[in-house]
């Protein structure tokens, strides 16, 4: 049985986002890092409304989060360093450029879509690398100052304020996907995913619906990389890489597609294994990735969230 | 007088880099055309015959010829292998798990290969007949690329013979075209697709081997060409030979001179150009799927 979406907070809900409350008093050391796993939950929610609800692979995700930090960086290190609205900016040019590009997407199949999308990254990450007048090329953008966040919250050394912003940019950003996803709207992207041959038969443009999720994503993306641009106060040009866009995916489906928290538990677990174990050895790091992956292909396609859902399926059955 | 010979030189190369590249995709492109499967990991086939040629080149003292058949044996093998006992659970599977999946082996095989043989560049030492240039119409060419060309001609040939002419080639054009009605008249599509699986591997390792000094060769190579061998399929046109040469050797000739005559711009000239060649052909040259 299908039940029709609420909007009402379940309790697990409310307990999931106590917990990155309850780190930031827990773990006042850590508060870099978990900044980076706020920014990437970010990411990956993003990519989850492409992937796990209109079912559009992308191998250049990464294009809109370096568009998005590009702009931050570039608008904070020639003089405006005024947060809150630069995020706004670096949103509206990813999700122009998504606008733009969308209708490249739409047109292709599988194959064709992953081509497209990587290309497009990979262009970007050649424009970026090659006008380092603008860019500072291999060597990133430096010399990004922000000023105070409401001319009153400065990014300090601590963290706390990178902290509290990002997460408080988070809840804001997934509380409007939520709606998102739970509207007519959202109900219609889930019949493209299972079906789009059938959705125009219900008088459903599939293609039009694609192009605004595909906006709707970049923007996102986009504010993700503002994010990490403003609250590192840097833009290396891997921002644009394939190894970017490649991990979002691997955080995505660890945590599982098309539930949106997914996206969020998939980050942390992934940051956190990244960060415990590339200090060991990056190189071995890149081989347990590439396992996982292979394994959660072979033997756990619905990633964490689709496996507590199961769990808890077999367990309410009498 | 200058500007004909440097275009020539130009031209000469792009068509040996692009030769090479249609040697390491054929084997791609008759996979994703075979079983619509997409195999980003392809790459790293090409990278196990590079190894495989260096190590038994500089360990076991064997020759450059020889040595080219062993990477050729190699990678097959490597690719029977890995189609029997992994590939073969995802040809059913969605795009985005084959995706996942062949992204996984890209990362292992390039941590592998950094543990065992070091992140730097691989040297060959190629035989003395092998190296210099060759002096003709006037200008000069450089051996090797003669000899790659060659190479790539002979196999191509081959490879046409083995599938217009022979019963095994019929049934892979069988399979492509319609695989329920190949099953039903009796084709083991399965081993067809095995078999061919392992012969793309070879000709992957092979192509690999014989790049060594033209696409260089350490851990990142499956990263760093991936683009190009997914490139010449999705612009060719999956499950062909001729439409996988053509987008081969214009890419190389294009990636060659854009280098050549554009350096500032670099790669963005090949990637524009790939998109706007699928959002015109967005089943390829040669598509077969409408």
């Amino acid at each position: 049985m299908t039940r029709l979406p609420t909007l009402r907070w379940s309790s697990a809900e409310i307990a999931f986002w106590l917990i990155p409350i309850a780190a930031f008093f827990l773990f006042p050391h850590y508060l870099t890092l978990g900044s980076q796993v706020i920014i990437a939950g970010l990411f990956a929610l993003s990519l989850d409304l492409i992937l796990g609800y209109a079912r559009i692979i992308s191998l250049g995700h990464a294009a809109f989060f370096g568009l998005g930090a590009y702009t931050a960086g570039l608008l904070a290190k020639h003089g405006y360093g005024e947060p809150l609205s630069g995020l706004v900016l670096a949103a509206v040019i990813a999700a122009a450029a998504g606008w733009i590009t969308s209708f490249l997407i739409v047109r292709g199949q599988d194959l064709t879509r992953l081509m497209v999308t990587l290309g497009i990254g990979l262009m970007l990450y050649e424009t970026a690398n090659q006008w380092s007048s603008l860019t500072g090329g291999i060597d990133g953008l430096s010399g990004v100052e922000m000023k105070k966040i409401f001319g009153v919250f400065r990014f300090g050394l601590d963290g706390r304020t990178a902290y509290v912003y990002s997460l408080v940019v988070l809840f804001v950003v997934f509380n409007a996907v939520r709606l998102l996803v739970r509207s007519p709207f959202g109900l219609s992207l889930k019949g493209i995913r299972e079906g789009e041959r059938r959705m125009p038969a219900i008088g459903a443009s599939v293609r039009r619906k694609l192009v605004a999720v595909y906006t709707v994503a970049a923007g996102i993306a986009g504010i993700a990389g503002a994010l990490l641009a403003q609250t590192t106060q840097f833009v290396g040009i891997d921002v644009f890489g394939f190894q970017r866009s490649a991990e979002l995916m691997i955080m995505l489906v660890l945590g599982g597609t098309g539930y949106l928290y997914g996206a969020l538990v998939g980050a942390a677990v992934f940051m956190l294994l990244q960060d415990y174990l590339a200090n060991l050895n990056p190189v071995y790091w890149q081989f347990w990735l590439g396992l996982l992956l292979v394994l959660l292909v072979l033997f756990a396609r619905g990633g964490l969230i689709g496996g507590l859902v199961a769990l808890r399926r077999r367990f309410s059955k009498p | 007088m200058t500007t004909v010979t440097s275009f020539i030189g130009v031209l000469f190369d792009g068509l040996a880099y692009g030769s090479l590249l249609f040697l390491i995709s054929i084997g791609l492109s008759v996979t994703m055309g075979l079983m619509n499967f997409i195999n980003l990991a392809h790459g790293a086939f090409a990278m196990l015959g590079g190894y495989a040629t260096v190590i038994v080149m500089s360990r076991l003292g064997v020759p450059f010829l020889p040595a080219l058949l062993v990477a050729f044996a190699i990678s097959g093998a490597a690719g029977a292998v890995l189609e029997r006992i992994l590939y073969r659970r995802l040809y059913r599977a969605a795009h985005l798990d084959q995706v996942l999946f062949t992204i996984g082996l890209t990362f292992m095989s390039i941590a592998a290969t950094t543990y065992f043989f070091g992140p730097g560049q691989q040297p060959v030492v190629l035989p003395a007949f092998l190296t210099g240039q060759v002096h003709a119409l006037g200008m000069d060419f450089g051996t090797y690329r003669l000899f790659l060309i060659a190479m790539v001609i002979v196999v191509t040939i081959g490879l046409v013979w083995l599938v217009e002419r022979t019963r095994f080639g019929a049934q892979i054009r069988a399979s492509v075209d319609n695989q329920q009605a190949s099953v039903g008249l009796g084709i083991n599509v399965e081993r067809v697709f095995s078999v061919t699986f392992a012969l793309g591997s070879a000709l992957a390792g092979l192509g690999g081997a014989l790049g060594i000094n033209v696409l260089g060769l350490d851990p990142t190579f499956p990263l760093k060409y991936m683009v190009y061998f997914l490139l010449v399929v999705a612009v060719g046109g999956a499950g062909t030979i001729r439409g996988p040469m053509i987008a081969a050797l214009l890419l190389g000739v294009f990636d060659v001179a854009g280098k050549y005559y554009v350096p500032q711009i670099g790669a963005f000239v090949i990637y524009a150009a790939m998109v706007a060649m699928l959002l015109i052909f967005p089943s390829g040259l040669a598509g077969r799927r409408t």
